[in-house]
């Protein structure tokens, strides 16, 4: 806008003036009844728990700080242990979860008894329970007493879990891959690309890009679930909690194992919206 | 009596002004077209009388009433408002009688038989009675526009928007959906156009106004406008369009 013609400057109007003071004055009407009535909300919801009648017992079993603070150590420590199991899990997940997705988006007619092995592995791992896989794997693949099959329970844990969450996130990735308009396809391969060369260069980073939402919701929920791999005996924080409260008979302890969980996925919920809105501004809204 | 009044406009988008007091007046019937090259500030004008963007400063009077007013009801003014977008922007997955209908019977409270009687009778008009059940992508772009202008004249609008309508059409295209409009000016719909097509707006437009810079710089009936204008710098603008054109 080199040529932008010396027109005139702008001297901010009365009217103009005025009207922003509305605004601000209407942005703080809102900001009040918002906190208003959060305040009210709480209030009102202390009140229903803490009058109730066996609110004292409640309070000493699940929110005694000493026993808090006893938990606490143990806890954490099997929590590190939660944080491993997601750590290893989630890099298997996505590497599991990309291959499954091409494979099934793939047309070559040769290709046909991999394509349906992947579409056998979806529709078996999204339909049994979690939890199942985990006592399949955990109990059931050590009792196989094959050479080279781990039998630490951990590992075990990590490939269940990888298992289960890699049937999901292939059809995240599936979705995300045939939301790319056929027409970026097109483009491709009319400029040669063969059908790989156009998934990895044109589709997939469209593709990728759309699904990192779900995909980080499903590891939100990843985060979770890697408590139950507890059920095995690996001593991770469901695990010490439970060992805790059934040694002292309180229950502070699943508190702590929860508070754990909260502030661990809390800043991963923060980020996906953050992503969510980042791309809402990138397409101009 | 002015339909509608624009006065002092200011529009500012990151520091940069794109409208920069911009003064305008719409009589009833009356059809105004803004030309000027891209950037201009012609499209940020429409979407600021719709109240798609709010204005930095200046007030938009429509009917009398100060639209630009922080108290007003967006949703009330854009009712008598009807737009029509350079994209078409239907909505791919209702047919077009769901298009047309949608408006008229979820904001206005028409019944459905009445709404789907009064949208044939807008497609036959226009010549598209045969497409009502088609969906946006089973259509050409110059069906799909039509559609579009369908859909904004159904809410019954006492002033009409148009974006470059025809900017994404292909020649054989544009006729349709000028011809159109031209059916509308006939009607006595008050229109305010954007356009890159100067001989339809000649021929169309009751004044003509020249925007460079997000200033409106010149303004009056087309015969003035396209054959003496008064400022150096239309004059170089409808040059460089005639010289486009005959390339």
């Amino acid at each position: 806008m080199t040529d932008m013609p010396a027109g005139p400057v702008w001297v901010k109007s009365d009217r103009q003036v005025e009207r922003e003071r509305v605004r601000r004055a209407r942005a703080r009407r809102s900001a009040s009844i918002a906190t208003a009535s959060t305040v009210v909300f709480v209030v009102l919801v202390g009140w229903v728990v803490t009058s109730s009648p066996g609110w004292p017992r409640v309070q000493d079993t699940f929110f005694n700080p000493e026993h808090f603070a006893r938990a606490l150590p143990d806890v954490l420590s099997g929590f590190w242990l939660n944080v491993k199991i997601f750590l290893f899990a989630e890099p298997l997940i996505l590497v599991v979860g990309l291959l499954v997705a091409l494979v099934r988006s793939t047309r070559t007619a040769a290709l046909f008894p991999v394509r349906a092995l992947a579409t056998l592995y979806v529709d078996t791992f999204r339909g049994v329970p979690t939890l199942l896989v985990i006592y399949m794997v955990g109990f059931g693949l050590p009792a196989l007493r094959l050479q080279g099959i781990p039998t630490d329970l951990t590992t075990l844990g990590v490939i269940a879990l990888t298992l289960s969450y890699g049937a999901y996130v292939a059809e995240v990735f599936r979705s995300g891959i045939e939301s790319v308009h056929p027409s970026q396809v097109a483009a491709a391969r009319s400029l040669g690309l063969s059908h790989g060369k156009t998934m990895r260069f044109v589709v997939l980073p469209q593709a990728t890009r759309r699904v990192v939402p779900p995909l980080l919701n499903d590891f939100i929920s990843l985060q979770k679930d890697t408590a139950l791999v507890s059920t095995l005996g690996v001593l991770e924080a469901l695990r010490q909690a439970q060992i805790y409260a059934s040694g002292k008979f309180n229950y502070t302890a699943y508190l702590v194992a929860a508070l754990l969980f909260i502030l661990l996925t809390i800043p991963m919920a923060r980020f996906t919206d953050y992503l969510a809105a980042r791309t809402r501004r990138r397409r101009g809204a | 009596m002015t339909l509608l009044t624009i006065e002092g406009v200011w529009k500012n988008f990151h520091g940069h002004s794109v409208l920069r007091g911009i003064d305008l007046e719409v009589r009833p019937h009356e059809v105004v077209s803004l030309i000027g090259a891209s950037g201009s500030g012609k499209s940020t004008l429409l979407r600021c009388v719709n109240l798609l963007e709010t204005v930095d400063d200046g007030t938009i009077t429509l009917e009398g009433r100060d639209v630009t007013d922080p108290r007003v009801d967006v949703d009330e003014v854009r009712q008598r408002l009807g737009i029509v977008f350079q994209a078409f922007n239907l909505f791919p997955h209702m047919t077009v009688l769901d298009n047309i209908t949608l408006a008229p019977r979820q904001v206005h409270k028409v019944p459905r038989e009445r709404a789907e009687e009064e949208a044939h009778a807008l497609l036959s008009r226009f010549g598209l009675a045969h497409k009502a059940t088609s969906y946006p992508d089973q259509l050409s772009g110059g069906q799909q526009q039509r559609v579009a202008i369908i859909r904004a004249l159904a809410t019954q609008p006492r002033l009409m928007l148009l974006d470059e309508v025809t900017s994404a059409l292909d020649p054989v295209l544009v006729v349709e959906v000028l011809e159109i409009i031209r059916e509308l000016k006939q009607t006595g719909m008050t229109m305010i156009l954007t356009t890159h097509e100067m001989g339809f707006c000649r021929d169309i437009s009751d004044t003509v106004c020249f925007l460079d810079g997000g200033v409106l710089l010149e303004k009056g009936p087309p015969e003035k406008i396209f054959s003496d204008p008064d400022e150096a710098r239309t004059r170089d603008f409808l040059r460089s369009v005639l010289e486009a054109r005959r390339l």
